[in-house]
């Protein structure tokens, strides 16, 4: 079903200016709020420039012909460069965390209404840039992917509002006054200012559910067939972070034990912060433990792994660029080493240790563990040895405060977190592939 | 003659049903609230920013809300569709191409993926403004089950289908039990439950099969997921839902600073 560049432009013309053609109105309607509400003449004036512009290049997009098409696409350099330096799990996860952490440090700077009106649209340009590639269009367009590019918009609209509330909220209390959830202590009867809101709510959403329905269809594949497995076999999008967790462990952890803990973990947070503050409104400095942990396991392990497991995994799960055709015949050299290997083989220079033949349950047991028993005491030092050492050092005060049960079950569930990025790093850095290899038993890790 | 509206307002039948005049002054807009069914989750008063949308994002109303959208497009379809192995997907062909307002299935669809986003989106909101402090530790513990069992609904609801899409997601999603320890055939410390040497976890016995209903996704599955799907989970849901409204308002109403 591949067809040319000059069809595929052709196709998505319609989209693509009607798509420019909003983002004109987006910002023309930010110009006119600026002007009208806030009184900021020239800002007003940036937005209108930034609205004519978009409107300019939409009839470019409406024309669908390749030749001025290519004035508004990703360029040919950005793409390959991006194909081919960006494309690996650990440069994606190391540049999404980076981004985190700089936007993290510099809220302050980051959440300026202007700032974050710029952001966005440079997202919103980079996207339909983005769309003039065929490549990218087909994973993007792909029905069941559509709420997941609206989740991510949602999703950073969300983070800014909440950041600008907590960074002001902030710069009161650092000034002694009080967060501004508390100054408007007037009490209002819910009919009509609640039940008002709910039902305009619901009008909006019904609004959208049936344009968004009539829009786009839902997806249906050929009739089921349990001999013809697709490539790649992907889960539903939302425990994609999951299945690219498989990558890194086996099912039995990526698919059981870590998600259980999830949802353990979820449930524990109210019985673990210990923290007083910061309840009933929004605040980052009086709870940056609990924040940053919070973010780091949702936005971070969550959600980017959603976005990677959903954009960047094709076929045999191998990763592929934004712009990258999903080519079913890529190889991608696997030569992981297990640490028994790493330990017996390479560091002491004989061969895994092994039971003789015909030696007993027991005996071959005993053979087992004597082979993993490196990575049996890494595993143990870090699970059993680690909460009391932290308890000594950086989480001092937290035993403290938590008292010994509380306390155990939150630096289990740290050290478990903490257990994925670990084996990520461990396989980018020295292609580490088992820390436990008991095959025997079905026991890796 | 008096105008129209007030004849009907001043009928027999009208008072019958609304049993206070029209929420247009302060006592009557107390009464609708105290005395209309599906008003009275609400309490008759409430702080001014605790609503402000800003504030709130009214996640956790849209969730219901789609919950609902799900529940009446979820029963229409359920006219159109037989969960076999000869009828679901030529159903769901019939219902695209030959039902009128063909769009039931799509708003049935993406309303579900919209719900597994607008509760990750009040589980957020509810987070970043440290909501689920005491006294409201349980109702986020309650939220927590509700945010598992929309993402289960959804990866029941996927199946149904019966395209390539919907049996290899499920099948993907399905391994993983396989793996789960003690209980999943290939799962570590399976082999160790054994009787006189016959395994107890087998791929007949194990965690997988008691999720399938059969070795691999086949008519059982079917069969199990549409009924996890329409009734057994969603009536968790709906309970669940009550108490978690029901806490809300036990737990101190709408949060804001304390």
């Amino acid at each position: 079903m591949h067809v040319s560049q000059a069809e595929f432009l052709e196709g998505i013309s319609g989209f693509l200016g009607s798509y420019y053609l909003a983002l004109g109105a987006m910002n023309a309607i930010a110009a006119l709020y600026v002007w009208s509400s806030l009184k900021k003449n020239g800002l007003a004036l940036c937005w209108l420039i930034l609205a004519l512009l978009f409107v300019i290049i939409s009839p470019l997009a409406y024309s669908g012909r390749p030749e001025l098409i290519q004035f508004i696409s990703m360029p040919e350099s950005i793409r390959n460069f991006v194909d081919q330096y960006m494309a690996t799990a650990f440069v994606y996860s190391t540049v999404t965390l980076l981004s985190l952490v700089v936007l993290y440090q510099f809220r302050e700077f980051f959440v300026k209404p202007v700032v974050a009106w710029l952001m966005l649209n440079a997202a919103l340009l980079v996207m339909g840039l983005s769309m003039a590639d065929s490549d990218f269009a087909a994973i993007v367009t792909k029905p069941d992917n559509v709420p997941i590019v609206a989740m991510v918009f949602l999703l950073g609209y969300f983070t800014w509002l909440a950041t600008y509330k907590a960074v002001q909220n902030d710069q009161r209390m650092a000034q002694g006054l009080e967060p501004l959830e508390a100054l408007d202590q007037e009490k209002v009867l819910v009919w009509p200012d609640l039940v008002y809101i709910e039902m305009i709510c619901m009008v909006v959403l019904t609004a959208v559910l049936i344009l968004w329905a009539i829009g786009l269809k839902a997806p249906l594949e050929e009739a089921a067939s349990g001999v013809k497995t697709p490539n790649p076999s992907k889960a539903p999008w939302y425990f994609l972070g999951l299945q690219e967790m498989l990558v890194y462990f086996d099912p039995w952890m990526a698919g059981v034990v870590l998600p259980s803990l999830v949802v353990f973990g979820l449930m524990a947070i109210p019985y673990l912060d210990f923290n007083k503050a910061g309840n009933g409104y929004y605040t980052i400095n009086q709870r940056k433990f609990a924040y940053s942990i919070f973010q780091i396991g949702f936005l971070e392990m969550w959600v980017t792994l959603i976005i990677l497991g959903t954009f960047l995994r094709g076929p045999n799960w191998n990763f592929f660029g934004p712009y990258e055709f999903w080519d079913a015949h890529k190889v991608e050299a696997l030569n992981n080493v297990n640490l028994s290997e790493y330990f017996w083989v390479r560091g002491i220079g004989t061969a895994l240790p092994k039971a003789p033949e015909g030696a007993g349950a027991g005996t071959t047991l005993l053979y087992i563990v004597w082979r993993e028993l490196p990575g049996i005491l890494l595993v143990f030092g870090y699970l059993a040895v680690m909460p009391p050492l932290m308890a000594m050092t950086v989480f001092r005060k937290f035993f403290v405060r938590m008292g010994f049960i509380r306390f155990m079950v939150m630096s289990n569930l740290l050290l478990m977190m903490g257990l994925l990025p670990l084996k990520m790093v461990l396989r980018w850095t020295i292609n580490l592939k088992y820390i436990i290899n008991i095959p025997e038993y079905f026991l890796n890790l | 003659m008096p105008p129209i509206g007030e004849i009907i307002r001043n009928s027999q039948i009208w008072k019958s049903v609304f049993r206070h005049p029209m929420p247009v002054d302060r006592r009557n807009r107390i009464v609708v609230m105290l005395t209309n069914f599906f008003l009275h989750l609400h309490p008759v008063s409430i702080q001014k920013q605790g609503i402000a949308l800003s504030y709130t994002w009214c996640m956790g109303g849209v969730t219901f809300f789609l919950f609902l959208v799900e529940t009446v497009t979820g029963v229409l379809l359920m006219f159109y569709y037989r969960p076999t192995l000869e009828w679901a997907f030529h159903d769901i062909l019939s219902l695209r191409d030959d039902t009128s307002l063909g769009i039931l299935r799509e708003i049935h669809r993406w309303g579900a993926h919209a719900m597994v986003i607008t509760v990750w989106l009040h589980m957020y909101r509810v987070f970043l403004t440290g909501s689920y402090k005491p006294p409201r530790e349980f109702n986020w513990v309650v939220g927590v089950i509700l945010l598992l069992l929309t993402l289960l609904l959804s990866f029941t609801g996927y199946l149904l289908p019966w395209d390539q899409l919907a049996i290899w997601a499920i099948t993907v999603g399905s391994n993983m039990a396989r793996a789960t320890p003690f209980l999943g055939h290939e799962g570590p410390g399976a082999q160790l439950l054994q009787l006189d040497g016959v395994k107890m976890i087998t791929d007949g016995s194990d965690a997988r099969f008691g999720l399938l209903g059969a070795r691999f996704v086949g008519e059982e599955t079917l069969n199990r997921f549409y009924v996890l799907h329409c009734v057994a989970i969603p009536l968790a849901v709906s309970l669940l839902l009550a108490i978690h409204f029901w806490r809300v308002r036990k737990d101190g109403g709408i949060s804001g600073p304390m």
